[in-house]
């Protein structure tokens, strides 16, 4: 991982079961989601999710250019994740790295059963993230920001796909991995959900866990997305109903 | 209209498990219809639909919009429909069926950049809208003022039975074109009347959502006239 050193006496579960920032076991970071930050872009979102600061832009439905990449039967989803030069603490390399390019393609796929492709054939549409500062869980942060874009956007889903991390930190399943335990933690597990749909997008697992602990750490962080949801939920409320309210 | 039942929805949401006939942006998913685009969902006799609040216009065969010359060859002009695929005009549409490619040169009567009324004649899955002009009131645009707004908000901006939009025309003296597509052209003689009319259509845009719109309209153009 790219981001800096070590606290080696770091205690990430006290006897009282606080954390090392002071959460609770179940307990998420703060998650702020905005819709519609850009101007130019189709559908855009910014989230700040902890210390994760991301923007997403999304284009499209629109010409796919090389040509040749265009499906006849259906629209292509393509996704980019990058992060800044200045998002960790020693300046990143703004080349794609091999990590980079990792996550985007597993957004990609992410976002794929969600997004109603097939009424666009020959179209692409693309998503960009960007990540302007970087703490653990930055992949699950992405997703949850995409997804709100591309409802912004216009672009028909079947639902929204919400996402946060579970993971394994002292022996204990936790919800909302953060740098620290990322490091220094048992397990670190992403999941992506469709909270309507009841239906699971993504699961990666970094460490190792027992086949009850995975099932706890994929209920908990189930648990998670629905509080996502509810806030990707309130960013869309927000920009389109604010003004004038159900009048 | 009248006794639809209206709740706004984002993609995902629930809006009934009644066994109703799904329209446009919903989908069944077992006995649930969810919505999937941000909107207003709307329920009435037996079927449901959601208005969508964003995204791009949709091509309907006898849709009457707006397009921007964006490019040709030497058979067919290319438009910007503010859709996700181009407009394709062909040129015997302009010329009549006596065109040549030899002896006709496109940008003779279109040029890039230009605006055309059309009807879009043909749209299918697999080709690029096909667009006419071929009508009385359809053609190359000589002068007016373009308004983009969002397309779904154009029923908004037509009204019930056109009243906005004639709130509009003889508020200001205005020439109001609409295509489907969210493009309006405005043309009028008075300077005051145009700036008048593209501040309605903007507020239409801004403010579809809410009840009475056509009465808060009809206020603010008398209020900033005279």
């Amino acid at each position: 991982m790219i981001l800096g050193g070590r606290d080696t006496d770091l205690v990430l579960l006290d006897k009282n079961g606080i954390r090392c920032d002071g959460r609770k076991i179940d307990e998420p970071r703060r998650i702020m989601i905005k819709a519609g930050v850009l101007k130019n872009a189709d559908g855009s979102a910014y989230i700040e999710f902890g210390d994760n600061k991301i923007i997403a832009g999304v284009f499209g439905p629109r010409d796919v250019h090389p040509k040749h990449i265009a499906d006849t039967d259906t629209g292509i989803l393509r996704c980019r994740y990058h992060m800044s030069p200045f998002s960790v603490t020693e300046r990143k390399n703004p080349a794609p790295s091999r990590r980079e390019i990792e996550i985007s393609k597993v957004l990609k796929e992410a976002l794929l059963p969600a997004v109603m492709l097939e009424q666009f054939p020959r179209t692409v549409v693309d998503v960009f993230l960007e990540v302007l500062q970087a703490d653990g869980g930055s992949r699950c942060a992405a997703l949850a920001a995409a997804s709100v874009a591309l409802a912004d956007a216009g672009i028909p889903m079947r639902d929204m796909v919400s996402s946060i991390a579970a993971g394994k930190v002292a022996d204990t399943i936790i919800l909302d991995v953060n740098n620290e335990e990322d490091q220094a933690g048992q397990a670190d597990m992403p999941v992506g959900y469709m909270p309507n749909l009841e239906k699971i997008t993504l699961v990666q697992l970094d460490g190792i866990l027992t086949q009850d602990e995975y099932k706890k750490c994929l209920e908990t962080a189930i648990g998670g997305c629905k509080l996502v949801y509810e806030i990707q939920k309130k960013a869309l409320t927000d920009k389109f109903f604010s003004n004038g309210g159900s009048a | 209209m009248e006794n639809a039942k209206r709740k706004y929805v984002i993609p995902g949401d629930v809006i009934t498990t009644a066994p109703f006939r799904p329209e446009q942006n919903v989908i069944l998913d077992g006995k649930r219809i969810i919505a999937t685009v941000v909107g207003t969902s709307e329920i009435y006799d037996d079927s449901v639909r959601v208005i969508p609040l964003a995204g791009k216009y949709s091509p309907k065969i006898n849709d009457l919009i707006i397009g921007k010359v964006v490019s040709h060859s030497s058979l067919s002009w290319e438009l910007d429909i503010n859709s996700c695929y181009v407009g394709f005009l062909p040129a015997q549409d302009v010329f009549g069926r006596d065109f040549s490619a030899h002896a006709n040169e496109l940008t003779s009567k279109l040029k890039k950049g230009d605006l055309v009324v059309a009807r879009i004649a043909n749209s299918d899955r697999s080709r690029d809208p096909l667009l006419t002009v071929s009508d009385r009131e359809l053609g190359k645009i000589e002068s007016g003022e373009l308004v983009k707004i969002s397309p779904s908000k154009v029923p908004r901006l037509i009204g019930k039975r056109g009243t906005m939009i004639q709130t509009i025309e003889t508020a200001t003296g205005a020439i109001i074109t609409i295509g489907q597509n969210g493009w309006i052209v405005v043309s009028c003689e008075n300077r005051n009347g145009l700036l008048k009319a593209i501040k309605a259509i903007q507020m239409v845009d801004e403010q579809a959502h809410i009840a009475n719109l056509t009465d808060r309209v009809k206020l603010m153009l008398e209020s900033s006239g005279e």
